[in-house]
């Protein structure tokens, strides 16, 4: 077992490896299918017509891989500072409340564009501050950030559910939800968009939120890559101990990485509420924050990564739905086992076929393994 | 003094029993592992596993004691998924334990849907001797009209399933393991310091995998306890957020076993007296809304981990994947 990691060529690490992982994962899941008696290659078929076989189809798949993208994104940024965000469910959850309250106290009087603006900062300073309580007593008291998340997670669950049957709730009413938006908390549709590509289209709930999402993959790859403090959260990632010694204030790092991370996770909030429901209810997250960390695994914690990540889980989540009417055995649950092996593949067990494929390459191509070509057999 | 009677009455700390019971299970469960260096936050997945293997199993043979089989063996093959990729392959063990909890989630919907059509669910066990059923102690009703011990011995210890009866018995079984054999010295041993114990020429990788196997089992115990003994069947998520609230008992009992009693039995007192304080005004307070008493373990647990309250210090070499050559 004592093969040492050698070095291979780039494409192998970031290209070939993670489609080997995410292949075996979607082959596990193909014996699931088969084991309850359906074909995968039919489910296959299927989720892919239900996904891209319609403008609607697509227009759901990017709305769901809009949430995909901000809570991937927030995963990401905390696993460049070696930091692992499991709260990203709570602080989507948490920060409906920055959506919420500027939506229902100023719906009647600003336009939408300025409703979003307050949204937009109110989601993310909410799902920060979710963050910056873990954050803190990671980098103060030392409590370990992964079992503080998940708590608040939990907490989360129990404040909105508080907030939702009492305080928020209109009077006379009895679902727990607020009351609809008006006009001046309504994102523009993108319809439009997907009509420029010739697809015709009765409605769709993807919004204004999906170019929002874009942009904060944008800013995420500015921040990491070419800014000061991405530097510094990727020095902490990669050694603790190097960055204390250049002199890089840990503490710092890690409460401003995680409330970028919260703050992503937070802004997902928008999506769902201000451009879909237009209302706060129970359980809109309904598991992104745990696909950011499938979604973040698959695309190596790299935006360019993340997009088509975020997608595929988009395309699941829609034509999920669309097998489920199709075969009756197979429902949306299936997503959650693929999420799980991509976790397993994509993540944990990522150089499960490492040793496999630096064999292969030092008997085919000694001098890219960085080996003699006489050395190759040892 | 009504309010007393109706926060400390005989009814309650019988449901804390209940309750705790599984908690107790799943969080020595957590004790092996994470005493042998092996975090697992895939308890809440092994259990769920469990409690479908075990619903599903009771359901086909009819027999509560298959079911239990079942439980355990399903949950000690997430175990061995978890330790095959944080052992052999060194992977991270906070992501297999999500990916764990992910597809025990969603294979339990899949399977049960496709096995039994039901949404999900497994059929009723209404058959005889296909559920753990409560356990009469002997003498508990000669003994119930003698004041006080009489009534906690009738009351409170008397009629459980035999699987709670197991939960408490572990506390002392994994105590004595731990802290006095061999293998329980060599498996604290592996968690504060496996180079050591590698210089000592005793296998780290066959010692952490026997550590999940423990977890993997007594997981099992409480699955099984809660489809076949507390309810008839399984239902989606039925676990719901237990076995993170184990994972919480398990960081405030500081990774200690009779600590971790304590922590179960708070916790499922804290479960007990919310159901029946639902409505209901405190002396003093007022009425508390039913969510404070449900955040109540995770507050604590965060409170406890920030060392406010002692310190929680977690195995030395926890998640720590062991390598080694140098």
């Amino acid at each position: 077992m004592a093969v040492p990691y050698a070095k291979l060529p780039a494409w192998v690490d970031y290209g070939l490896i993670p489609l080997i992982n995410l292949v075996v994962a979607f082959v596990v899941a193909g014996l699931v299918v088969l084991l309850v008696g359906e074909s995968p290659i039919r489910a296959a078929t299927l989720l892919l017509q239900g996904a891209f076989g319609s403008g609607e189809g697509i227009g759901y798949t990017l709305f769901y891989a809009t949430n995909f993208i901000f809570t991937g994104l927030a995963v990401a940024v905390a696993f460049h500072c070696g930091l692992f965000n499991i709260g990203g469910e709570g602080q989507a959850y948490i920060a409906g409340l920055g959506v919420a309250v500027p939506c229902l106290a100023l719906d009647g009087i600003l336009p939408w564009y300025l409703t979003f603006l307050l949204a937009i900062a109110g989601s993310a300073m909410v799902g920060a501050f979710w963050a910056l309580i873990p954050a803190y007593l990671q980098a103060k008291r030392g409590s370990h950030i992964v079992i503080t998340t998940i708590m608040f997670n939990f907490i989360a669950a129990s404040v909105m559910v508080y907030l939702l049957v009492g305080l928020l709730k209109p009077l006379g009413s009895m679902a727990p939800q607020t009351r609809t938006f008006l006009e001046g908390a309504h994102l523009p549709k993108l319809d439009w968009l997907l009509e420029l590509f010739g697809a015709s289209i009765r409605s769709t709930p993807l919004n204004l939120s999906f170019l929002l999402a874009l942009l904060m993959a944008a800013a995420v790859w500015a921040l990491i890559w070419r800014t000061k403090l991405g530097y510094e959260i990727r020095t902490m990632g990669f050694s603790p101990t190097a960055a204390r010694y250049a002199g890089i204030n840990e503490a710092r790092i890690i409460i401003i990485t995680m409330m970028i991370s919260g703050a992503l996770a937070g802004m997902m909030a928008l999506n769902p509420i201000m451009g879909d429901q237009h209302r706060l209810q129970l359980d809109y997250v309904t598991g992104a924050g745990f696909v950011g960390i499938a979604v973040a695994l698959m695309g190596r914690s790299h935006p360019a990564g993340i997009i088509p990540a975020a997608i595929l889980f988009g395309t699941l989540y829609q034509g999920g739905a669309e097998i489920a009417f199709e075969m009756p055995n197979i429902s949306r649950d299936m997503i959650v086992i693929i999420q799980g092996l991509v976790i397993l593949f994509a993540g944990a067990l990522e150089h499960m076929f490492r040793p496999a494929v630096q064999a292969a390459f030092a008997t085919l191509r000694p001098k890219s393994a960085g080996l003699e070509p006489e050395k190759a057999g040892g | 003094m009504e309010f007393f009677s109706l926060i400390f009455g005989l009814n309650v700390f019988d449901s804390m029993l209940r309750v705790s019971a599984p908690l107790l299970l799943a969080c020595l469960a957590g004790l092996y592992s994470e005493r042998s260096g092996v975090f697992d936050i895939g308890l809440e997945g092994k259990m769920l596993a469990g409690a479908f293997a075990g619903a599903s199993a009771a359901y086909v043979s009819g027999s509560a004691w298959v079911g239990l089989l079942a439980a355990v063996a399903a949950s000690v093959f997430l175990a061995l998924v978890h330790g095959f990729a944080s052992i052999t392959h060194r992977g991270n063990q906070i992501v297999s334990g999500v990916a764990i909890n992910f597809i025990a989630a969603g294979s339990a919907v899949i399977l049960g849907q496709a096995w039994f059509r039901q949404g999900g669910r497994t059929p009723s066990l209404s058959a005889e001797g296909s559920r753990f059923t409560a356990i009469e102690l002997p003498g508990a009703n000669t003994l119930a009209d003698v004041p006080v011990i009489g009534h906690i011995y009738s009351g409170l210890i008397s009629g459980h399933s035999v699987l709670v009866y197991f939960a408490f018995l572990m506390v002392p079984v994994t105590w004595w393991v731990l802290f006095r054999t061999r293998f329980g010295l060599r498996l604290r041993a592996v968690g504060e310091n496996p180079a050591a114990v590698d210089t000592a020429g005793i296998s780290v990788t066959w010692l952490r995998y026997r550590a999940v196997i423990c977890c993997g089992a007594l997981c099992g115990f409480a699955g099984a306890y809660l489809a076949v003994a507390q309810n008839a069947g399984f239902v989606k998520d039925m676990t719901a957020g237990r076995g993170f609230i184990a994972l919480a008992a398990l960081i405030f009992a500081k990774w200690k076993p009779v600590n971790a009693m304590f922590a179960c039995l708070l916790f499922g007192y804290l479960d007990a007296i919310a159901i029946v304080l639902q409505g209901k005004a405190i002396p003093g307070i007022g009425t508390v809304p039913v969510q404070v008493f449900q955040a109540l373990p995770y507050v604590l647990t965060v409170i406890l981990l920030a060392g406010f309250i002692g310190k929680a210090i977690p195995p030395k070499a926890g998640g720590v994947p062991y390598v080694k050559e140098r």
